[in-house]
């Protein structure tokens, strides 16, 4: 793939157009990658020029979706970094588990699977029952994917692995059926899902949490913008509740992390 | 092509390799100058969970800081950053990490192509990469992008690597300024310094 069929004044141009034309604002993402999604979807879309690129992008309603959902990054899988989820089944959810209710945000939640992987953990605790997770992501066509619950049946191989090395001790395939060449899980783990569009960059708090999941987004936003998604979710997380981030983001550097405490090893803080 | 070969200033060396480069590594690290005066970068495809493992393997033979690469971090002159597994990694213009979590490349993530062509666009003709043993493709596009910004490209000789497809597939598609007998490889590392 040729990276430079794009240049880095057009990739000003275009996100700029981008944020006048339909409201998303993508400046403040760290630069090389967007950089690189830009180039990518140019080359795979077999585009001649920027201006035809460029007028398509700004008029083309139907092109904007594919743009939107090309250019973010929806690589996800359940239970990724077993772990993590080790940690909440053992040492995060257990203490939500005492509260009469749990509310969880799942934070840029593309296609469901983080979200589907918490709510099997909830069940086993016995707590799905009394909790509610928010799954928000900027990109309503994968949200209407993460509702269906459907997942590639030949990932499931390796979601399966994953599940026993969190910890898990189910038979996984007990949460779905195989439906052709896809996974349909249970309903019981979505009637407890509500999913919907929320932008980090330009949407405000909309409720407390207890527990809030961001995993692998704000690897793709610059430093200034990572410490304002750090205050929303600030705004939006209870005293004693937990923040979790992808294995590698941190909110060492923000102004106040001191106010958070980690949770052993992995990627989780809670605020104190 | 001598490996003599006066190269201009050097601002950061990427290597880049797959199976049967760690052997190569490994023969590199206790041959390293300690004043190294660019930052040394490493891409190499292995499963994901022992990052600590590679660093640690390479730490105990220099005396160079190696690290894994955090992102947002600005990367440093005389730094050896280790990729970690399952994240591609990009260099911003203003040297800092971007990693991302996006689909794999020639199946691999990290890829090497994107960290060279990330690579080369930022440091443009003070870059130099190296192609390691490796049984796959990755590799070869961005040594192209090399190239065009005028950086160096060093490519193992095959026939000194344990797996000769990756270094092969590069010599036949990228002009090389240099291929490298692996045994001469930190010496030529060592002559980078300026």
């Amino acid at each position: 793939m040729i990276i430079d069929s794009i240049d880095n004044d057009q990739v000003t141009i275009l996100l700029n157009d981008v944020l006048e034309a339909h409201g998303y604002d993508f400046l403040e993402y760290s630069h090389a990658s967007i950089k690189r999604r830009i180039a990518r979807l140019y080359t795979l879309d077999n585009f001649v020029s920027f201006a035809e690129f460029r007028y398509t992008i700004r008029t083309d309603k139907q092109y904007f979706k594919r743009f939107l959902e090309e250019i973010t990054v929806n690589v996800t899988e359940m239970f990724r970094d077993p772990t993590f989820y080790k940690s909440l089944r053992n040492d995060v959810l257990p203490v939500l588990g005492t509260y009469p209710f749990i509310r969880i945000w799942v934070a840029g939640c593309s296609t469901g699977e983080e979200a589907y992987s918490l709510a099997i953990v909830l069940k086993e605790l016995n707590l799905l029952h009394k909790s509610l997770i928010y799954a928000t992501d900027i990109n309503p066509s994968v949200l209407e994917k993460a509702k269906k619950g459907m997942f590639p049946l030949n990932y499931l191989k390796g979601y399966s692995e994953n599940y026993v090395q969190s910890g898990g001790t189910n038979e996984f395939s007990a949460y779905y059926t195989a439906n052709y060449s896809l996974a349909k899980f249970d309903e019981s783990l979505n009637s407890k899902m509500i999913f919907s569009t929320h932008n980090l960059v330009s949407d405000h708090s909309f409720n407390e949490f207890q527990l809030i999941l961001c995993r692998n987004v704000l690897i793709y936003f610059d430093k200034e913008l990572q410490h304002k998604v750090f205050h929303l979710f600030d705004n939006s997380l209870e005293k004693l509740g937990y923040l979790a981030l992808g294995s590698k983001e941190s909110l060492d550097f923000w102004a106040n992390a001191k106010n958070y405490k980690r949770v052993k090893t992995e990627k989780i803080w809670r605020k104190i | 092509m001598a490996e003599n070969l006066t190269l201009g200033k050097c601002s950061a060396l990427v290597i880049g390799g797959s199976a049967g480069s760690l052997d190569v590594l490994l023969e590199i690290f206790p041959a390293l100058n300690r004043n190294i005066t660019f930052p040394i970068i490493i891409v190499t495809h292995r499963k994901s969970g022992n990052d600590s493992l590679l660093s640690d393997l390479l730490q105990n033979r220099t005396g160079l800081k190696v690290r894994e690469a955090e992102e947002k971090e600005q990367i440093l002159p005389g730094y050896v950053y280790i990729v970690p597994a399952d994240y591609h990694m990009l260099i911003e213009h203003n040297h800092t990490i971007s990693l991302d979590y996006s689909e794999k490349v020639n199946y691999s993530r990290p890829s090497i192509d994107v960290t060279f062509q990330s690579a080369a666009e930022v440091f443009k003709n003070e870059l130099v990469c190296i192609l390691l043993s490796g049984s796959n493709a990755d590799g070869v596009e961005g040594l192209k992008s090399v190239n065009k910004y005028g950086g160096s490209v060093v490519i193992q000789n095959p026939e000194t690597a344990i797996m000769p497809y990756m270094p092969q597939q590069a010599v036949n598609s990228v002009k090389p300024h240099i291929i490298l007998d692996s045994i001469k490889m930190a010496g030529f590392i060592n002559k980078l310094i300026k």
